[in-house]
């Protein structure tokens, strides 16, 4: 379990975090969620035990981090935002380095070393260089060396930064597959990596927690739509309503209209945007709009604009 | 395993599977020659223990420059590819990290020093040397360069890790400096009277401790206790700054 209090972190007279408190228990995955200079990286660089708090108390598995920082970095995986790779090394050599200067002993580290290429998927790359590797497989090398010590807790920066849509799905894999073993913290800006991945999100905005959300199935698929459709002069309202009625997974409709654009606002279970579209097309009229935002979206925008007007 | 021993094969195989470390050594090799032949050989008829003498200064200038071409970019190169934060979260004693380096730097330079040994044995063709001489003055070169060694590791360690690649270049013109002010204190000295003058004269790098002693086939165990004074202070330093720079 990881324990914060009251934790700041100042860069001479500038705040980066704080003061911000949380609980996090054994197996869950926790996303930190924020705009760009949040303080999502200063937290987790503090729960790494790379950066010192200017205050308050961190307790990681109720090891005291400003006392015992050794003990902690035994118990914790960084994967930091650049990933920290020696590039003249093999993929294989440069784990067996990460392991060892971890203190694991040589007959643990040979056995571990085959768990983790097969976790990452590298045992096909073990013998390459890491800088003859992609971004991504580089990227899975950072997360391998994470785990190499099997630590209870492992922190991951950004880890879908700089990947292509392929990458940044089996990258989600990956994570999802650690959460089996591992209390695992992410950070990102993009609210889908944290949806994907994570069971609770800690939104931070200004190096402070505005807020917190359990990540349920249901917040990731229902939504609300706007939307505005364009007709032909004397189409009634009620008309496109009434067809937009019969898509499946419309569960609400309200609708006005001025002359030939009518607008509706439609609460929606999963992604129907196409049978929307199809829907209007099939009637004779045109889409003139369509904004889609999940119920996530919606409470996570929330708190960032709440927060951005109580801080002014 | 220790995490000393850790990083420092880390580090050695680093050196030798990288081309830059055989052009550095082959660079250093081949200035080595071309001054050996100019300075030593081709100078005219001297005794053969003159000549071994003018090969170890000379040698003792390319040691000092291939010691602090070697290590001030060591830490700071960890810093600029963020390396360092592996380190840095994992459970070693910044001790350990600069010990293993300096253990690594100091094992490269023996084994470009005794690629060199050819040189001193040419004397042998047309004169004679003896071997204590070449040994004292070759052990005299690796305690001299271990201690540019430690001096270009502490302007590493010191680099700003905010500054880029530009970090990396001041931590070379922060060894350089180093290096160069405490091979000037003998000369500063002249102009000095006692007892700054003494202190000074016994602080120097080169004239002193090398060039009076090592360089002349004489062992003298003031020397060898400076040069491990010269690195022990310097390695602290690193690791003191290392220590600073870190979790803050």
């Amino acid at each position: 379990m990881i324990k914060a209090d009251n934790l700041t972190k100042f860069y001479g007279s500038k705040r980066a975090l704080g003061p911000v408190s949380f609980e996090i228990g054994d197996g869950q995955a926790i996303g930190f969620l924020g705009l760009n200079g949040a303080g999502k990286t200063t937290a987790l660089r503090i729960l790494a035990c790379d950066l010192r708090p200017s205050g308050g108390n961190v307790r990681i598995d109720k090891v005291d981090a400003l006392a015992s920082p050794h003990e902690v970095r035994k118990l914790v995986g960084f994967l930091p935002e650049q990933t920290p790779v020696y590039q003249d090394m093999l993929v294989r050599d440069f784990l067996v380095f990460a392991g060892r200067i971890r203190g694991m002993t040589p007959d643990r580290l040979t056995k571990r070393l085959a768990e983790v290429l097969e976790t990452t998927n590298l045992t096909h790359m073990a013998w390459e260089p890491v800088r003859t590797l992609s971004h991504g497989y580089r990227q899975r090398v950072g997360v391998a060396q994470a785990i190499i010590h099997d630590p209870k807790f492992v922190i991951l920066d950004e880890p879908t930064r700089g990947l292509d849509p392929v990458q940044i799905v089996d990258m989600r894999g990956l994570v999802k597959s650690l959460k089996q073993k591992h209390t695992v913290m992410i950070s990102s800006h993009i609210l889908t990596e944290i949806a994907e991945t994570c069971d609770r999100a800690l939104v931070l905005g200004d190096g402070e927690i505005i807020g917190q959300v359990s990540l349920t199935a249901e917040m990731r698929e229902e939504g609300k739509i706007d939307l505005m459709v364009e007709s032909e002069a004397g189409v009634p309202t009620s008309a496109i309503a009434e067809k937009l009625q019969n898509v499946a997974g419309v569960k609400e409709l309200a609708g006005s209209s001025s002359a030939t654009i009518h607008r509706f606002e439609l609460r929606c279970t999963g992604d129907v945007r196409r049978q929307i579209d199809e829907a209007i097309t099939e009637g004779g009229w045109k889409l003139y709009r369509l904004d889609r935002r999940t119920d996530l979206e919606n409470i996570f925008l929330g708190m960032v604009e709440g927060g951005t007007r109580e801080r002014n | 395993m220790s995490a000393t021993s850790t990083i420092l094969r880390r580090e050695l195989s680093s050196y030798f599977r990288s081309w830059t470390a055989y052009i550095v050594a082959a660079v250093a090799l081949l200035v080595a020659g071309v001054i050996f032949q100019g300075v030593a050989l081709g100078a005219g008829q001297r005794l053969s223990g003159q000549v071994l003498e003018q090969y170890f200064w000379t040698m003792s200038g390319v040691v000092q420059i291939l010691a602090l071409a070697m290590s001030f970019w060591v830490i700071a190169m960890e810093r600029y590819e963020n390396t360092i934060v592996l380190l840095n979260t994992s459970p070693v004693r910044d001790l350990d990290v600069v010990l293993g380096k300096f253990i690594s730097l100091v094992i490269f330079l023996a084994f470009v020093l005794a690629l060199s040994f050819y040189l001193p044995l040419l004397i042998q063709i047309n004169g004679k040397i003896t071997y204590s001489q070449m040994f004292v003055g070759y052990f005299g070169l690796l305690l001299l360069g271990s201690a540019s060694l430690a001096i270009g590791l502490f302007a590493s360690a010191m680099s700003p890790a905010h500054l880029g690649a530009a970090g990396i270049l001041i931590a070379g013109v922060v060894a350089m400096v180093i290096n160069g002010v405490m091979v000037l204190l003998f000369p500063l000295a002249k102009s000095m009277d006692p007892p700054l003058k003494t202190v000074f004269q016994e602080l120097d790098l080169w004239h002193v401790h090398f060039q009076q002693g090592f360089m002349q086939g004489i062992f003298n165990l003031k020397d060898m206790v400076y040069y491990v004074a010269v690195i022990y202070f310097f390695l602290l330093l690193a690791t003191k700054t290392m220590e600073l720079k870190r979790w803050r």
